[in-house]
């Protein structure tokens, strides 16, 4: 039996649909990503199944209980890192975890250690005793972080949990997710618009796009599933009819005003592609990435812009300013 | 025993923040001073009531404006906590709602207390340099008028609570300063007697919970001692009590319902 389990969820704003009917299974100790554009649906999913907001529709189950009939016991089976920072200002790092502990009736001395542990893992032993206020955007999603890594929930989710951060917290904050996933056979649920995070830890991912599920897989699986590698065209005007008759060429697409082609064992080909389609600029070869793979099935890329309204990056522009 | 590590966990915060603000703490001995002093002292040149100066009169009408002020405006902090998502780090924890309100009426009303009892100092103070006098506070008359005291404020930062939970943006204080917490203080009788109403008034101060306390807090700490009427309804402290009890139980069903609607 999945561990989480969604049927036809659905969140209707005034004007739009956020989650669109969204059937999902998650199983029991697996890292699970949603992966998709800002303004996909992904915190949305994700604040229904952790029970702030309620679905318009559908529901979900989460550790065999029902996330609008049982909220109370839901909420005894998990955990959350919010993408927006939740910790009192006024209150020292070390107390807003000490708070968390209580409010998850963590016996004291067992607190006080994954107090030293969590502190330890984010680099903030030394800052502890400093009022929040005082931390810098990048310090506030790591004190963020720490509180919801704390008290080992059966089931973690964690809404966008480096966003903002440096590429060598990254790193450390990747291992001890995936260290909590397979000690203690910890569920995590990962949103994410970074491919590189959700390509490193999920065993699977959905991919989002305007509240629906795109595609869903392992990330290897995926990747394979484009049928091996691109080759990125750009050029004025290319030949595609001579492309269309070439047989080993299994897909052409065009990405964002170039073109894509899909194919096995793409070097070896190239020489008689770059032939017969003309005149070009530039020409690129790679494996594929998640990227890609959203392009392929949305046909829109999934770098769109930055992600606007995140406090965390704005936080962190104003920490480097001052 | 989870329930009340939680309600604990609320309350910690609530008093640390409390102490750790010293603008709120500040204002909260500046306020009172300023009416007992000014308003008091000016008004007290030219009236006084039921045997008392002016000042003196005023003083349980002084705590209970402490009191109705820090309550409500307790509150409505809510919208702030929701503001920075601190109300999301809360209400996904394993608490009930009902816990959660618990624990911020204990936060709440420790806040106003502590505000209380540096009042009372102040009172004491004010008390032995003469300023006012007549007005008795031994130990037994400050421990009823607290027990009335927590039980008003009880109720009253349940009102805040509810208003608070239900509000959006902190743009909305200023009504209910307008609207709800001056006219609970006018209308409670704190500044004047309430005896020869125009008939218009009377039902708005006797349908107003804070006339209650206000009257047995102001017989406890001046009517029984000096054996006069000091212009309030004068009805027995215990009765008092239990309108102050029966309107702090209304509220607080109130509010638990209201935690159990909120949303972000």
């Amino acid at each position: 039996m999945p561990i989480i389990e969604t049927k036809k969820l659905t969140k209707k704003f005034e004007k739009m649909i956020a989650v669109d009917t969204l059937n999902l299974q998650i199983n029991e100790g697996e890292i699970f990503g949603l992966l998709g554009p800002n303004g996909a649906g992904k915190t949305t999913t994700l604040l229904m199944l952790v029970t702030l907001k309620p679905p318009t529709s559908g529901t979900a189950t989460i550790n065999g209980f029902d996330i609008i009939k049982q909220p109370d016991k839901v909420r005894k089976s998990i955990g959350i890192v919010f993408q927006d920072p939740s910790s009192d200002e006024i209150l020292t790092g070390y107390e807003n975890l000490k708070l968390h502990g209580w409010l998850y009736d963590m016996p004291s001395d067992l607190r006080e250690e994954r107090i030293k542990e969590v502190l330890d893992l984010v680099e903030l032993t030394d800052r502890k005793d400093d009022r929040v206020k005082k931390y810098s955007g990048g310090m506030r999603r790591r004190l963020e972080l720490a509180r919801g890594l704390m008290h080992h929930p059966k089931i973690l989710f964690l809404d966008e949990p480096t966003l903002g951060l440096d590429p060598q917290s990254r790193e450390h904050i990747w291992k001890y997710i995936e260290r909590l996933a397979k000690e203690k056979n910890m569920t995590i649920i990962i949103t994410t618009h970074y491919m590189e995070e959700a390509d490193k830890l999920c065993d699977r991912l959905a991919i989002i796009d305007k509240g629906k599920i795109v595609v869903l897989g392992a990330p290897k699986q995926l990747k394979k599933d484009l049928g091996g590698d691109i080759i990125r065209l750009k050029a004025n005007a290319l030949d595609l009819d001579a492309l269309k008759k070439l047989s080993y060429i299994k897909d052409i697409s065009s990405c964002e005003g170039e073109v894509c082609l899909t194919l096995e064992d793409a070097s070896s080909h190239l020489q008689e592609i770059l032939n017969v389609v003309g005149k070009i600029e530039s020409v690129e070869i790679r494996s594929p990435t998640l990227d890609d793979v959203f392009l392929h099935y949305t046909g829109r890329a999934m770098r769109e812009g930055t992600p606007e309204g995140s406090w965390a990056e704005k936080m962190m522009h104003a920490s480097e300013k001052t | 025993m989870s329930e009340l590590k939680g309600i604990y966990a609320l309350w910690y915060r609530e008093t640390k923040v409390f102490l750790r603000e010293r603008s709120r703490v500040i204002s909260s001995i500046i306020n009172p001073l300023l009416w007992l002093l000014i308003i008091g002292g000016g008004l007290g040149s030219a009236v006084s009531f039921g045997g008392v100066n002016y000042q003196t009169f005023i003083y349980p009408g002084v705590l209970i404006q402490t009191a109705l002020f820090s309550s409500v405006f307790f509150g409505v902090y809510i919208v702030w906590d929701k503001k920075v998502d601190f109300m999301k780090e809360v209400l996904v924890a394993p608490m009930r709602r009902t816990s959660i309100f618990v624990g911020k009426i204990l936060g709440g009303s420790t806040d106003t207390l502590l505000q209380i009892l540096i009042l009372f100092a102040i009172g004491f103070i004010l008390t032995f340099v003469g300023v006012m006098p007549g007005l008795h506070l031994t130990v037994s008359s400050i421990a009823i008028s607290l027990a009335f005291l927590l039980m008003t404020t009880i109720g009253l930062v349940s009102i805040g609570l509810i208003l608070g939970s239900q509000m959006e943006s902190p743009e909305g204080f200023q009504l209910i300063i307008s609207f709800l917490v001056f006219p609970l203080f006018f209308l409670s009788g704190s500044l004047f007697p309430i005896t020869n109403l125009p008939n218009w008034l009377a039902p708005f101060i006797f349908m107003n919970p804070v006339t209650y306390a206000v009257d047995g807090i102001r017989t406890i700490l001046i009517g029984e001692q000096e054996k006069v009427i000091v212009g309030a309804i004068q009805l027995s402290p215990m009765l008092d009590f239990m309108i102050v009890t029966l309107f702090s139980i209304i509220m607080i069903g109130i509010g638990t319902y209201a935690f159990k609607k909120m949303k972000l």
